[in-house]
């Protein structure tokens, strides 16, 4: 395949993502944060960010899982949970976790449990989606091309 | 007189009855309180309204009645209660006033009888009296008869000396119709009396059987008397009874039993009433006996029988008597009078007066004429049946009109009470209810503005993106025009959002050192853009930028476009200009961003209404203006910054109590009174609207908003802020020349009080921008002194000397000759069109003169106009344009690159938010905390993009410990929601921590040395969260924190808070 067919499909690809709402302006700002200098900057965070929110939904499976929910910690996780994925721009996974917030604080299990499902099933979503935006971009880095940056100004 | 005497009763007892039913009233409802507290613990609170009316004049009742209205609980109980109350009452006094009547008409009545009785008792008397004197008298008579008749042995008195004596001595018996005396004769005497008489004793009976011919009468025709144990002739008569001469007295029925009665008794004695002869009257009869001398006052019956002489007997005429009697009195005709003879009770004879038996009040008196046998009375009536009791009817009626009255209001006033409980108890609803929507509101407008903020921030993101990607002309105009769109929604948000908070009193200033310098300048770096548009719009210039973005980055970019397209032909006249008085204080205490915020509001109406002349912004002391107040008005007509007359701003303060009252103007030491002054040559405010002007969403018709947009509400929202910094505004406005909004501000001075607050580096950034210029001396040509005036005040804030001249040879002359060299000439961008030839002639000779330096050239410009002279001046080197509006910043950095480095004259593209931010941000060490690793690691990205030094923390403790001084960190971006310890808590633990380091170093505790020789340490720390709520932002405020930004990071935002810090 053509560099440029790539590279084609990695922006319609990205622009997908954006149109269907799994990702935001946030995105756009941490991808402007990667140059020369911080080269694999984006797959970092996002790494890391799939690394903390799988330990997060681990947690609060269990902590859902309990005969007595501690919400206040129920909260504090999808509150972490949220923040990582609003900076990331994982926009349906912090949506999902507004929701499951509102369930939270009126401490009720089973909207907490549905959420908590929508929430792993974003996850995944996201978690696939940014996998293949990556594996086309090492395609295109593969391929010696340049990654095609969608300009961002301020 | 009585009726006014019922009046005033009435009066009295109306007094008296309202005085008692308040009385009443009191007791019951304190009662119903006392009952009603144990019942409900909770009295409501309402009540105001309902007592308002309620017996004002008793201030314990009216307490009482208070109290009771609080308690609303059983307002249908009370109801039917008062009703029950209203009915007993009008019932009770019925029957009072009933009782009253009664009593009052028993009162006449007794009255009545007394009058009568003593009426009756009175004539009784007098009566009895007068027949006392005449039975006295004929007492006399009879000791006259006994000592001349029978004491002399030849009698000295027969009847015709009786007669007279009895006829002249008459008026003394003024009751006796007629006197005469009857000798007693035994029968073996009456031969010889006969004889002796020349007429025989005749008897009485037929004269009695037949008494009734008084005309015809004639002694001769009575038989003689039979013949009897003894004989009483009348030897004796007076005149008017001579008939009864001869008469044998014993032998009339009657009178036989008079005479044999009294000659017993020795007294007098009366005959029962009988027809009188001849007159034909009712009469009685006394008669006395005469005794033999020396009968002894104690005889017995039967010696005073043996010592008889004869017999005196006197007539009385009673009916004439008591009619003459009567007739002496007064009020004769009221009552009338019978006398009666009662010796006989069950058959009493009257005497006199009429026998019409009145069942009516009778008074009887009795009447003793010394008769002990004879019983005689007196019974009086009144002639007149008693008149009606007027007095009693008048009077209860007049009680039961007014306790009907009474009545009535009480009934009214319970339904009006309970009318006005039912109102109040729906007005509480309403309020409750209104109350309720206004929360909701405030609420709605939170959230809703929260809400619409977020996706607004991400399609005004969007739309900036979709700016930098490959637009043609028209799309691009579109994607501006949407962003402004966007811009002014969210600003409008934030509008809409101040003013709930204000309506809800919930709006607080800031005490925090600010640069009201630093702040105008903001705010005009702020409308110059807006201005430019304006420009842009009346000429039609096109340009290719946002005309949103503040800051100097869109100003010289702009400037540049125009600068070297060389196409513009038309003048932009409307300028902006920021004056501050140097008296004002460098660093004052009080809230920037409310400050700035009013200062937005009243620049921003007088640039939606201005098109051409100047705005100007003044800032003076108060206590400058009351000096200069006299000396301000000749002046500023002509001599306004533009040359546009303006109205009076002194006019706008005329009312201001500041300036009224210039006592109380140093109400402490140490506040600052700042008067603001906006100046417009706009179209001004119509007179009919001007008095609404502060009203909220008023504005002057609704055909403004369709040319200019805007709510209405900003100086609505000015005017509260102003308020609340206990300052007045107010505004003078000229229709076709101009309005002037000036408004007072109370700062407080930052000496006294600056270690309490914390210090923003503020400072820095004009102390940055003046050290580099400071000592130059600067020559300003403008012929125009309000103008120069203000580009004096930037020079000088940059530390430069000023001169101000007017023409060029005085320039040229002050530039050769002046003591000192001058490093700079400003051109007025006026003075430059207008003498071109002056110009030349001023440049060639400029040259010529070498004082070390030539001394660079600026052309002051008003944006626009600059491409023209531009034009002109291309060929001329060394020439800088700075655009105008002056701005302490942008003056510095256009002096810097000319007087740096010449080539650099023109300010290049680069100077975006980003650039800047790289600027401000290289090589700061900045401390990131957050508990979260992803926003941590993006964080860090993002600042690390921009060169800082960036040093990660997890943990509130961490950030504590980490920036505990001494430290090199320059600031600090805190996640405020964090476990353990947050954001906040973590700020308020370093604040306390620096001001103990601070107190320490301050008193010579601590070295200085030890703290890498910083005296005041003051971390910037920023809050990073996602929250955009300003209560948010007052928490940080409130804990110590320096600002914050919101997540994910905005690099406008960024630039905008760091550039607080770094400059």
């Amino acid at each position: 395949m053509e560099v440029v067919q790539i590279q084609r499909n990695l922006v319609d690809y990205t622009k997908s993502l954006f149109m269907e709402g799994f990702l935001d302006g946030q995105f756009l700002q941490l991808q402007q944060l990667q140059d020369e200098s911080n080269p694999d900057f984006v797959a970092e965070v996002v790494s890391l960010f799939f690394d903390d929110s799988q330990k997060l939904l681990n947690e609060l499976t269990i902590a859902l899982d309990q005969p007595i929910v501690d919400f206040k910690k129920v909260d504090a996780h999808v509150h972490q949970l949220k923040g990582s994925s609003s900076s990331i721009g994982a926009q349906k996974v912090k949506n999902a976790c507004i929701a499951f917030r509102n369930f939270c604080e009126v401490q009720n299990i089973e909207g907490c449990l549905t959420c908590l499902q929508q929430v792993k099933l974003e996850y995944y979503l996201a978690k696939n989606k940014f996998e293949t935006l990556f594996r086309l971009e090492q395609q295109i880095v593969a391929s010696g091309g340049s990654i095609p940056m969608i300009e961002m100004g301020f | 007189m009585s009726l006014l005497h019922v009046f005033v009763f009435g009066l009295k007892v109306g007094l008296l009855l309202w005085v008692l039913c308040c009385w009443v009233a009191s007791m019951v409802s304190m009662n119903w309180f006392i009952n009603g507290e144990f019942k409900d613990a909770k009295p409501s609170i309402l009540g105001d309204t309902g007592s308002k009316m309620w017996f004002k004049f008793s201030n314990y009742s009216f307490r009482i009645h208070h109290q009771y209205y609080q308690y609303v609980g059983s307002k249908r109980i009370s109801k039917t209660w008062w009703r029950k109350l209203l009915f007993s009452w009008v019932i009770g006094w019925v029957l009072a006033s009933v009782l009253i009547f009664c009593y009052m008409s028993s009162q006449a009545t007794e009255k009545r009888k007394e009058t009568l009785a003593s009426m009756c008792d009175e004539r009784a008397r007098m009566l009895q009296d007068q027949f006392n004197i005449s039975m006295n008298h004929i007492q006399a008579i009879s000791i006259l008869i006994s000592t001349f008749h029978h004491g002399k042995n030849l009698s000295a008195i027969d009847q015709r000396t009786f007669a007279k004596y009895a006829e002249r001595t008459a008026f003394e018996r003024p009751l006796t119709s007629g006197v005469a005396y009857a000798v007693r004769v035994f029968h073996s005497e009456r031969e010889q009396f006969e004889k002796q008489q020349g007429w025989t004793i005749k008897r009485m009976d037929t004269l009695e059987q037949d008494p009734v011919h008084k005309d015809d009468y004639n002694p001769d025709l009575f038989d003689p008397s039979p013949i009897q144990e003894e004989y009483a002739p009348v030897i004796f008569a007076q005149d008017v009874v001579s008939h009864v001469v001869s008469i044998d007295m014993l032998s009339g029925k009657e009178d036989s039993k008079n005479v044999l009665r009294a000659r017993k008794s020795g007294k007098g004695v009366l005959t029962a009433p009988f027809r009188l002869l001849k007159t034909n009257r009712l009469g009685v009869i006394l008669t006395f006996a005469v005794y033999k001398r020396g009968l002894p006052s104690n005889a017995t019956p039967n010696e005073r029988i043996q010592a008889t002489d004869g017999y005196l007997g006197g007539v009385f005429d009673i009916e004439s008597l008591v009619k003459k009697l009567l007739q002496q009195l007064a009020s004769k005709q009221t009552i009338l009078v019978n006398v009666l003879d009662t010796t006989n009770q069950s058959y009493p004879i009257s005497m006199y007066g009429s026998n019409a038996s009145d069942d009516g009040l009778e008074h009887v008196s009795h009447l003793n004429f010394g008769d002990p046998f004879r019983k005689h009375e007196m019974r009086c009536r009144f002639k007149q049946k008693p008149p009606w009791p007027w007095l009693a009817i008048t009077t209860s009626i007049g009680i039961l009109v007014i306790v009907l009255l009474v009545g009535h209001i009480f009934n009214a006033t319970v339904n009006r009470i309970a009318m006005v409980e039912d109102d109040c108890h729906k007005m509480m609803k309403l309020k409750k209810q209104a109350e309720a929507a206004g929360v909701a509101k405030s609420q709605f407008l939170a959230t809703v503005s929260h809400e619409i903020r977020t996706p607004m921030n991400g399609v005004l993101g969007m739309l900036h993106m979709l700016m930098d990607t490959d637009l043609d002309v028209t799309q691009l105009d579109y994607v501006r025009t949407a962003q402004a769109s966007g811009k002014a929604l969210v600003a409008l948000i934030n509008e809409v959002l101040d003013q709930a908070k204000i309506e809800s009193g919930k709006l607080e200033l800031e005490e925090v050192q600010c640069d009201l310098r630093a702040v105008l300048d903001d705010v005009l770096s702020l409308f110059s853009g807006k201005v430019q548009d304006k420009g842009v719009e009346v000429i039609n210039l096109y340009h290719t930028d946002s005309p949103y973005l503040p800051g100097p980055f869109f100003l010289l970019s702009w400037t540049l476009h125009t600068v070297f397209s060389h196409e513009s032909k038309i003048y932009s006249i409307l300028q902006l200009a920021v004056y501050i008085s140097d008296q004002v204080p460098e660093v004052l205490i009080g809230d920037p961003g409310r400050f700035r915020q009013i200062i937005i509001n009243l620049m921003g109406n007088s640039i939606k209404f201005t098109e051409k002349g100047h705005i100007l912004v003044t800032v003076h002391l108060v206590e400058e203006m009351i000096g200069s107040i006299e000396g301000e008005t000749e002046s500023s007509s002509k001599n306004t910054l533009s040359g546009f007359p303006v109205a009076e701003r002194c006019q706008s303060w005329k009312e201001f109590r500041t300036f009224s009252q210039e006592g109380s103007m140093h109400p402490f030491s140490d506040s600052i009174n700042l008067i603001v002054s906006v100046e417009d040559t706009g179209e001004g405010i119509p007179l009919e609207a001007q008095s609404g002007v502060f009203t909220p969403f008023m504005q002057v018709d609704p055909s403004i908003y369709r040319t200019h947009g805007g709510t209405g509400i900003g100086l609505s929202i000015s005017k509260c802020l102003v308020n609340l910094m206990k300052g007045e505004i107010g505004f003078v406005s000229i229709p076709k020349i101009g309005s002037t909004f000036t408004f007072t501000a109370v700062f407080t001075s930052s000496s006294s009080s600056s270690k309490k607050y914390k210090i923003q580096k503020i400072n820095n950034r004009s102390n940055s921008v003046s050290t580099e210029f400071h000592g130059m001396r600067a020559l300003v040509m403008d012929h125009r002194p309000a103008r120069a005036k203000v580009a004096k005040y930037h020079l000088q804030r940059l530390g430069i000397h000023v001169e101000i001249v007017s023409k060029w040879e005085r320039g040229l002359f002050i530039i050769s000759k002046g003591v000192n060299a001058i490093n700079m000439v400003l051109i007025e961008q006026e003075v430059w069109d207008k003498g071109l030839n002056g110009s030349a002639h001023f440049f060639d000779n400029l040259n010529k003169i070498n004082r070390g330096t030539p001394p660079k050239v600026f052309l002051l410009s008003n944006s626009i106009s600059s491409s023209r002279a531009n034009t002109t001046i291309s060929s001329v080197c060394n020439l800088t344009v700075i655009p105008k509006p002056l701005r302490a910043t942008m003056l510095a950095a256009s002096l810097q690159r000319a007087m740096g480095d010449g080539n650099k004259g023109n300010p290049c593209n680069g100077e975006l938010p980003r650039a800047s931010l790289q600027n401000l941000l290289m090589g700061r060490k900045i401390l990131i905390v957050d508990d979260n690793n992803v926003n941590l690691k993006v964080a860090a990205g993002a600042l690390k993009k921009y060169g800082a030094d960036v040093v990660t923390a997890a943990r509130g403790i961490e950030a504590i410990e980490l920036l505990t001084p001494p430290h090199q960190f320059d600031a600090c971006f805190m996640d405020i929601q964090m476990p353990e310890i947050d954001g906040f808590e973590a700020t308020r633990r370093i604040r306390e921590i620096e001001q103990n380091i601070n107190d320490h170093i301050h008193f010579g505790e601590v070295s200085v040395e030890a703290y890498n020789n910083v005296s005041n340490w003051h971390v910037a720390i920023l809050a990073m969260t996602a929250d955009v709520i300003q209560a948010t932002h007052e928490e940080c405020v409130r804990c110590g924190m320096d600002g914050y930004v919101s997540k994910p990071y905005e690099a406008e935002q960024l630039y905008r808070e760091v550039s607080r810090f770094f400059q």
